[in-house]
């Protein structure tokens, strides 16, 4: 989105219902700080974020996509996260491989106690996506300019 | 050998089976699998040559819940597949009659093409090497020349959980089938971009892909779904197609035995082996050596963790050449 010639990205942050959502809550009520790009999507839990979801995110105009989910060890549903982690690692090599910037997106794990966690997460993701610019290449993969 | 799979055949079926075999399609290098009922459809159509590389696993899910019972021909790399389908419950084991047929290996026109032969009318199994018939007459050339790429890189010669056996019991190899993986890791985001870029542009939406891999065998798949974002043949946005070859390649990852069929049916020669072997290599990197459809036991990678597995973030960190 470019407003007054500034250039604001949109960022897609899935977070689980029960650790990283309650997290951005407790940001929220103890007047924390980060910018209203992010837009927060709420999953029951790290391991609902089917792959797909990421790349419909970029489809519909995300610039980054962000997983929050609670710590290795503390999932409400006790391993829903340590399958997200393997798969996610494997989703991130391959868009890597793909060449597309790898700093667009990232996973965190964010408790519901980690207020300012959530806020500096988000803060430093976020200007680092603005760093990158939009999201051109996966859009483009398809589209030979020669 | 045409003649010892035929008559195998021929015996399987007096015994009482159906028997999924080859036939010759439009041209002679187009061999379709077929399933034969009757003695003289099997002695007029059936072949069993250098371009029977369809993997005939796929067939044996319908096919073993038709009733009665189906006997198979499969190749070394069919029966890795066979084996993971019977791991997913997909195959009727008992309804299966599975002969395993040792493989020197199966020949393709690309590579053909690419040992200098033009005009190529037709070609005959000499053992080690090929009689190929040509516009301008015949010329023997060596197997190894014609072999397709999955082939050169052959991971595996042993049968699995076969009935039987036409040739001899082989052995795992030592493959470099990541050779190629490892030649993009090591080139820039930029240059991996520009490559797959040029690659994912000839795809024009055909499904063969899927349609044709024995891991893509979901019922309701979600590219026939219209509210998945990369359900359309002719896409209205180029982001379609991105969509449908990672998840393509994601929805297999952990259960692609590394059979070579979507390459191998690929009608615009995009190199999907390629998205394959890289999450194959990643899970044997990150995850410990796993091959599908090896054994029935072992836990798939991606419905499997360790708690000390690394995080996403690794990604970065190990750079671009692992
Ligand atoms: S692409 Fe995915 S959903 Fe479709 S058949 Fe393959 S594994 Fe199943
Ligand atoms: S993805 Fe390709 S190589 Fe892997 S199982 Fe399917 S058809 Fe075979
Ligand atoms: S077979 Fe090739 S052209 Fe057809 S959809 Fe798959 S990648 Fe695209
Ligand atoms: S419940 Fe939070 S990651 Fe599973």
């Amino acid at each position: 989105m470019q407003v007054n010639q500034e250039f604001r990205p949109t960022i897609a942050a899935f977070c689980c219902n029960w650790c990283s959502y309650a997290g951005a809550d407790l940001a929220g009520t103890n007047r924390l700080q980060y910018p209203a790009d992010v837009k927060i999507i709420r999953i029951p839990c790290s391991c609902r974020l089917n792959p797909l979801f990421i790349l419909r995110a970029f489809q519909r105009g995300a610039d980054g996509v962000i997983l929050c989910g609670c710590h290795p060890g503390d999932c409400h549903y006790t391993t829903g996260n340590y399958y997200a982690r393997r798969r996610m690692t494997l989703l991130f090599s391959m868009l890597d491989y793909l060449g597309i910037e790898r700093e667009r997106t990232r996973v965190e794990w964010v408790s519901a106690a980690e207020g300012a966690k959530f806020a500096e997460t988000m803060n430093e993701f976020v200007s680092t996506v603005a760093r990158l610019g939009e999201n051109r290449r996966l859009e483009d993969l398809r589209c030979k300019s020669e | 050998m045409q003649e010892r799979v035929k008559a195998k055949a021929i015996e399987l079926l007096e015994s009482g089976c159906r028997v999924l075999g080859w036939k010759a399609g439009e041209f002679f290098y187009d061999v379709t699998p077929a399933v034969f009922t009757s003695r003289e459809e099997i002695e007029r159509d059936f072949v069993f040559n250098p371009f029977c590389g369809a993997n005939q696993s796929k067939y044996l899910i319908a096919e073993s819940r038709r009733g009665g019972r189906v006997a198979a021909f499969l190749k070394p790399c069919d029966t890795y597949s066979f084996q993971q389908l019977q791991k997913e419950h997909r195959i009727l084991r008992e309804n299966v009659y599975a002969v395993g047929v040792q493989c020197p290996g199966m020949c393709d026109m690309d590579a053909l093409r690419a040992a200098g032969l033009r005009g190529v009318t037709g070609a005959e199994d000499r053992g080690e090497k090929l009689l190929v018939h040509t516009l301008r007459g015949d010329r023997e050339v060596d197997r190894s020349l014609a072999l397709s790429e999955r082939c050169r890189v052959c991971k595996s010669k042993k049968l699995l959980d076969c009935d039987e056996m036409i040739g001899q019991q082989g052995e795992e190899l030592v493959s470099t089938r990541f050779t190629e993986v490892e030649r993009l890791e090591a080139m820039t985001p930029e240059e991996r971009f520009a490559f797959w870029r040029g690659e994912l542009s000839r795809c024009i939406r055909c499904n063969a892909c899927r349609n044709v891999c024995p891991a893509c065998s979901c019922e309701k798949c979600v590219f026939d779904n219209p509210a998945s974002g990369a359900e359309n043949k002719a896409p209205a946005s180029s982001f379609e197609e991105n969509l449908f070859h990672i998840i393509r390649a994601f929805h297999v990852a952990g259960r692609c035995t590394d059979c070579g069929e979507c390459s191998r049916v690929c009608p615009q020669h995009i190199p999907l082996h390629l998205l394959n072997r890289k999450f194959i290599k990643d899970i044997n990197q990150l995850y410990g050596p796993y091959q599908a459809g090896a054994d029935l036991e072992t836990r798939p990678p991606l419905v499997d963790f360790q708690q000390d597995d690394p995080e996403p973030s690794i990604v970065g960190e190990r750079g671009t050449n692992p």
